[in-house]
């Protein structure tokens, strides 16, 4: 049973490329239909609070998935085997990327590839933003001005959203009292 | 003392990185690069660059790669990835152990409703951090970036982008 959790995240870890959501098919295939260790409803179920966790959603998967099969050490091995193909693969291209730093080609292709990843990351930017209510959109592009001008941490931005969601739980729930 | 540093860092990211991959660069980007200047921007975008072409969450290969460069070994490596994976380890498994009651809790769905957009505000102030001069040399920049964002609007695959551009830069510069 261990050795089947460690085995399925090891999978999941070494063959998802891309964000968590691309992972998400992978995972229920392994974890719903071949393992039949959840049944699908109760999956997504778990699985809305793994997105709204802090973390990677793959790790918090692999947590959740493992804990609830084995416990604590369900989880950690989940976690060890969904970790460790990723781990391995960075420490080689770390090891590779620190003693070609001057190649010159190795310098030139990633000249091109900088700007293509802001790309990356501008488009689902604006992708994202789109379906949200105006108020949303602006809060958000109000989020984005203050952390590129000012150079706060991010945390504090989390934390105030925190409050803020708790002063809104408060008032709604002082409301229907 | 290097390695205390790093691991308070990493947990930092683990524990407030909510909003997915793209979100937490934002967080990255302050420890590592503005914070404790480990990496220069340029480096960052090629880990996001070099993490989307291999397996694995952006925040993880981020942890493995920083804890390399900056240590020299590999014990550094596995100090930042454990230290990035510690958070959602455990609070994860408290949710688990919670969750008929978090289901519905009106706190929780507040809070990930007032998360949402702040969130999505990260991503693009994510996109503007990287967006500078080591990162747009000059016009083949642009022009590289313009060509990528209207193929990935059209929902290219961001390891083929990925790959022309880099054969883009070994031609062009």
């Amino acid at each position: 049973m261990l050795w089947q959790l460690f085995w399925t995240f090891f999978k999941i870890g070494a063959f998802t490329f891309g964000s968590g959501y691309a992972m998400l098919p992978m995972i229920e295939k392994e974890v719903v239909d071949r393992r039949r260790w959840f049944e699908k409803e109760a999956f997504y179920d778990q699985l809305s609070l793994a997105q709204s966790a802090p973390g990677p959603v793959a790790l918090n998967t692999a947590v959740f998935v493992g804990f609830r099969q084995r416990g604590p050490l369900g989880a950690v091995i989940a976690v060890l085997g969904a970790v460790l193909p990723s781990f391995a693969i960075l420490l080689a291209v770390a090891v590779f990327l620190n003693d070609f730093r001057g190649n010159s080609y190795v310098e030139a292709a990633f000249k091109g590839i900088r700007p293509a990843v802001v790309a990356l990351i501008a488009v689902p930017f604006i992708r994202m933003l789109k379906p949200l209510p105006w108020p949303m959109i602006l809060l958000a592009i109000a989020a984005m001005l203050l952390l590129w001008l000012t150079g706060i941490s991010p945390i504090w931005l989390i934390v105030a959203g925190i409050a803020a969601g708790v002063i809104h739980a408060l008032i709604q729930t002082r409301g229907r009292q | 003392m290097i390695y205390l540093q790093l691991f308070l860092s990493f947990l930092k990211i683990g524990f407030f990185g909510f909003g997915g991959g793209y979100a937490m660069l934002t967080l990255i980007e302050s420890e590592t690069v503005s914070g404790h200047g480990w990496l220069t921007a340029a480096q960052l975008t090629d880990i996001v660059a070099v993490s989307q072409m291999t397996p694995g969450p952006i925040a993880i290969n981020c942890a493995t790669y920083v804890g390399y460069t900056v240590t020299g070994n590999v014990w550094g490596s596995a100090l930042a990835t454990f230290a990035v994976c510690l958070p959602a380890l455990t609070l994860m498994m408290l949710i688990v152990a919670f969750y008929t009651r978090l289901r519905n809790n009106p706190y929780v769905k507040n809070i990930v409703r007032w998360l949402r957009p702040l969130t999505v505000g990260m991503i693009g102030a994510a996109a503007l951090m990287l967006l500078g001069p080591e990162t747009f040399i000059d016009w083949k920049s642009i022009a590289i970036f313009a060509v990528v964002a209207v193929a990935t609007w059209f929902k290219a695959d961001s390891i083929i982008m990925i790959l022309l551009a880099a054969a883009a830069g070994i031609i062009l510069y």
